[in-house]
């Protein structure tokens, strides 16, 4: 049980407890808010999973991934508040 | 001195992993959508960042240690950002705060 693991559970609890807010939540801004939160918990798991299985390349994908939960948060905001993408 | 940096990243990690679940019960606790946003940016942008530095402390000073910390500085920089473009588009759209009396 080395530390990578017990972080990895960790993180893994975290997400399905931000799992249940984005099932539950009464408005379309909370469920917004708990994937906004998973996106950042999955960079985490991404970069522990490198090490986790012996593999540096994973640090690539854990910036790709960062990159692509915010411009993916700003863009629906977005297109909600001026109703095109434009 | 390599006994105390590896004291120093077990640490950093265990107190990240708290942080974050902090952040994820945040979310369930609190009593409304302006409410719950202060957990969740904030904690998590804390508690990232306090991992990624246990993960680069373990690393040494590598290739794969300045990827985790261009990784970290992204995170930090940008999630404050989304939290507060979120809570204002929130409140131009007219969500209503809640108050000491309901519910």
């Amino acid at each position: 049980m080395n530390i990578f693991l017990f972080a990895a559970i960790g993180m893994i609890a975290g997400m399905t407890i931000a799992a249940v807010r984005a099932v539950k939540g009464p408005t379309f801004y909370d469920r917004l808010l708990a994937v906004n939160t998973l996106g950042t918990k999955t960079t985490v798991l991404l970069a522990l999973s490198g090490y986790l299985f012996e593999r540096p390349d994973f640090t690539d994908i854990a910036l790709l991934y960062a990159i692509m939960n915010q411009i993916a948060t700003v863009g629906l905001l977005k297109l909600i508040e001026k109703r095109s993408l434009a | 001195m390599n006994a105390l940096f590896a004291l120093l990243a077990h640490l950093s990690i265990i107190a990240g992993v708290f942080f974050m679940l902090v952040a994820a019960i945040g979310l369930i606790r609190f009593p409304d959508f302006y409410s719950r946003c202060h957990p969740a940016g904030m904690t998590g942008t804390l508690g990232q960042g306090l991992l990624f530095f246990g993960l680069i402390l373990l690393q040494g000073l590598d290739g794969v240690s300045v990827k985790l910390a261009l990784v970290s500085l992204f995170v930090f920089a940008t999630n404050p950002v989304v939290t507060h473009a979120m809570m204002r588009t929130a409140y131009l759209e007219g969500v209503e705060p809640w108050r000491k009396g309901d519910r």
